[in-house]
């Protein structure tokens, strides 16, 4: 194995009981204009639908102030669905970095090792099979066929411990047959469950509420400082199972953590938006070339994630007239070239899988 | 093939012909409309029936069971051809995104061209087949360390899911086109009419020589490229042979019965296994007709499982095979080491 040697790069210690750790001037930076431009997108967004409003207007309104017409369309109408696609970003960002650094394999993302395709079979099930009503049922059934799909992946991918590739090939295989059961699901179904079942699959923000808000946000406020909180014992992971077990890493545990952190994040946001494509594998590599990093920092990349969600739905409302694209169909075309970029440069000799 | 051919690879051979007989008469025999199988076997010979049987037999029955043979035997071929091209025990035309990109350009030809005959589409089958199977290769082969099993898998994995999120956008936004697309594209025979096999038969059939010549090369092939090379070879041409063959093979088949995973995973091991205990190896002169003769059997034996375990629904062939083949998958990444892959 080649250590990469890394150039000085500054960087303070923070050392706070019970908190310490390592700060980055270059990644607090970066995470702070992401943090700014996620806010600005997130307007942008508002101000896009059939009654245009001025992003001065918007501003005004998130603010309180403003006509009370205004008000309303903004915070009951506009703003929900700006928020679930924020958070679900967020989500969605975390949880690529979360996996692509516990499996050292920048392309290991919810979508590649079955996590979202499970919570897709789970949510077509209930729809044409009738079980659970309203937008919490969908939540809780998105959440459970997520959590079942990666007890799967982990209790296959297991033979003496766990290995990083074995849980990516183990997750394909285990994609391919959920993927299956949608399309017969899909097929069995009537049309207009079709529709909607499909619909969900791609990645949808339209009508969304408060109701998709509110469970999503409630569980991030716990998920996410689980994670940052991970984060820190995660890196002795990247340098392999054998010296992570020699710093003093409980090796299997932590992986265990961190697949269970990574999981509900995009259990939850896969529920409220559906699997929007590419996002968590391109979100996390976007935010480790900005911040100059060699892992993808976490607060970065769920910053990024947001910004691109919002952007792609951005995109989706206003590239054809009249016609609202879902937005993972937005993201599966802008996350192509990342993907191929990826593939082209991401394996180094000593990582190959 | 001069030297002795013992006993066994004989049994071989009569033991898959036969499997492959007793599963065309099944698939013949049973069926939603209750026939009794003497009922359907004097349709089938000719012996005088009522109107309806002869109906049922030969223009719902015969059409089904020949599809299931043609797209089985070129999904077999093509599956066994991709994993001895890329040396990778993963490989399939489901996984590695050929099927994803012929049903692409499929949709794509029947939204935006408003192509509606099976020849109007088969082109844009072929070619969707091509440009997803040579881009998979490519995004495989990047990097430093070449093409590995991972990379390949990924890149499937990858293209795959970009084709089905376009697909979708255009599948979502005319819902006549998405109650067709739903059946098809959960990998079903039902759709099955006369004309239908007579017409893919051709590319099939092209597909199918083509593969079977290439046999030696890639028996050569196994040993390494370096020595492929070295044996006088020619690299260049054995690839360009086999991803044509790829093409018509996967094109054709995913035209007809729409894309089905794991047949072209599971068969070639299953042809191997099976070599490799009537003494002969794992020669792809022999594994090449074996893979399509079992990847039918299969097919049809998921094709009559699904038509009689829900009755009166039907459950697509290509949902069952993926729940057979998704466990090998499974056990085959599980057992390999490393190394191996």
């Amino acid at each position: 194995m080649s250590l990469h040697t890394e150039p000085r790069i500054p960087h303070f210690r923070l050392a706070v009981p019970p908190v310490s750790g390592v700060l980055r001037p270059r990644t607090v930076a970066v995470s702070a204009v992401l943090a700014v431009l996620a806010f600005l997108v997130l307007s942008w967004d508002v101000t896009v639908g059939d009654y245009p409003i001025g992003l001065t207007d918007v501003m005004r309104a998130l603010a309180g102030a403003g006509d009370p017409g205004t008000l309303v369309v903004v915070r009951e109408l506009r703003l929900p669905r700006a928020v679930v696609a924020l958070l679900v970003g967020v989500a969605f960002g975390v949880s690529g970095a979360l996996l692509q650094t516990m499996t050292r394999n920048p392309l290991a993302s919810p979508d590649m090792i079955g996590l979202t395709q499970g919570a897709g079979t789970a949510v077509t099930a209930s729809i044409v099979l009738g079980w659970g009503g309203g937008p919490l049922g969908i939540q809780g059934v998105g959440l459970a066929g997520a959590a079942l799909t990666a007890l799967v992946v982990y209790v296959l991918a297991w033979r003496r411990g766990t290995t990083g590739y074995r849980i990516i090939l183990v997750g394909i295989g285990v994609s391919w047959i959920c993927t299956s059961a949608t399309d017969y699901l899909v097929a069995r179904g009537g049309r207009f469950q079709a529709q909607e079942a499909l619909g969900w699959l791609v990645g949808d923000l339209n009508g969304r509420d408060w109701s998709a808000a509110v469970p999503l946000a409630a569980a991030m406020t716990v998920l996410l400082p689980v994670a940052l909180l991970l984060g820190r014992l995660m890196r002795t992971l990247q340098l392999g199972d054998e010296v992570a077990t020699g710093v003093g890493t409980r090796v299997q545990s932590v992986r265990l953590a961190l697949l269970a952190a990574a999981v509900g994040l995009v259990a939850f946001g896969t529920a409220a938006a559906g699997p929007i494509a590419f996002v968590a594998l391109a979100a996390p590599q976007i935010a480790q070339r900005l911040a100059g990093a060699a892992w993808p920092p976490l607060v970065a990349s769920g910053l990024t994630g947001a910004v691109v969600v919002l952007f792609a739905d951005v995109v989706a409302r206003t590239l054809i007239a009249g016609v609202e694209l879902p937005v993972g169909v937005v993201t599966g075309v802008l996350g192509a070239p990342v993907l191929i970029w990826l593939l082209a440069r991401a394996y180094r000799a000593d990582s190959e899988g | 093939m001069t030297s002795r051919v013992g006993v066994r690879p004989v049994l071989l051979v009569v033991g898959v012909c036969a499997l492959l007989a007793l599963l065309c008469l099944a698939s013949l025999a049973f069926g939603a409309s209750g026939l009794s199988f003497g009922q359907a076997m004097g349709g089938l010979l000719g012996s005088p029936q009522s109107r309806q049987v002869e109906n049922v037999v030969w223009s719902v029955r015969v059409p089904r069971t020949a599809i299931g043979l043609i797209a089985g035997a070129a999904l077999g071929l093509s599956g066994n051809l991709m994993q001895a091209l890329t040396r990778n025990p993963l490989a399939d035309p489901g996984l590695l995104g050929v099927s994803s990109g012929a049903s692409f350009a499929i949709v794509l030809s029947i939204a935006v061209l408003g192509l509606r005959t099976l020849y109007g589409y088969i082109w844009f089958a072929f070619a969707g087949a091509l440009v997803a199977s040579v881009l998979v290769y490519l995004l495989g082969r990047l990097g430093r360390a070449g093409l590995t099993p991972v990379k390949l898998a990924l890149a499937g994995v990858a293209v795959t899911s970009l084709l089905s999120s376009i697909t979708s956008a255009f599948v979502l936004t005319d819902p006549d086109a998405l109650d067709r697309f739903r059946f098809w594209s959960a990998g079903s025979l039902a759709s099955a009419d006369g004309d239908l096999a007579a017409r893919i038969l051709p590319f099939v059939a092209a597909g199918a020589v083509l593969a079977m010549a290439a046999a030696p090369a890639l028996n050569s092939l196994a040993l390494g490229e370096d020595v492929a090379a070295s044996l006088g070879r020619r690299l260049g041409l054995v690839r360009l042979q086999s991803v044509v063959a790829v093409m018509l093979l996967t094109g054709g088949a995913v035209a007809v019965i729409g894309p089905v995973v794991f047949v072209g995973l599971v068969v070639p091991h299953l042809a191997r296994i099976l070599t490799q205990s009537a003494g002969i190896g794992p020669d792809h002169r022999w594994l090449m007709p074996l893979s399509a003769a079992l990847a039918p059997c299969l097919l049809l034996a998921a094709d009559i499982v699904g038509r009689l375990v829900a009755e009166p629904l039907e459950i697509q062939a290509g949902v069952l095979v993926a729940f057979v083949g998704g466990p090998v998958f499974l056990a085959l990444v599980r057992r390999r080491r490393l190394a191996e892959l």
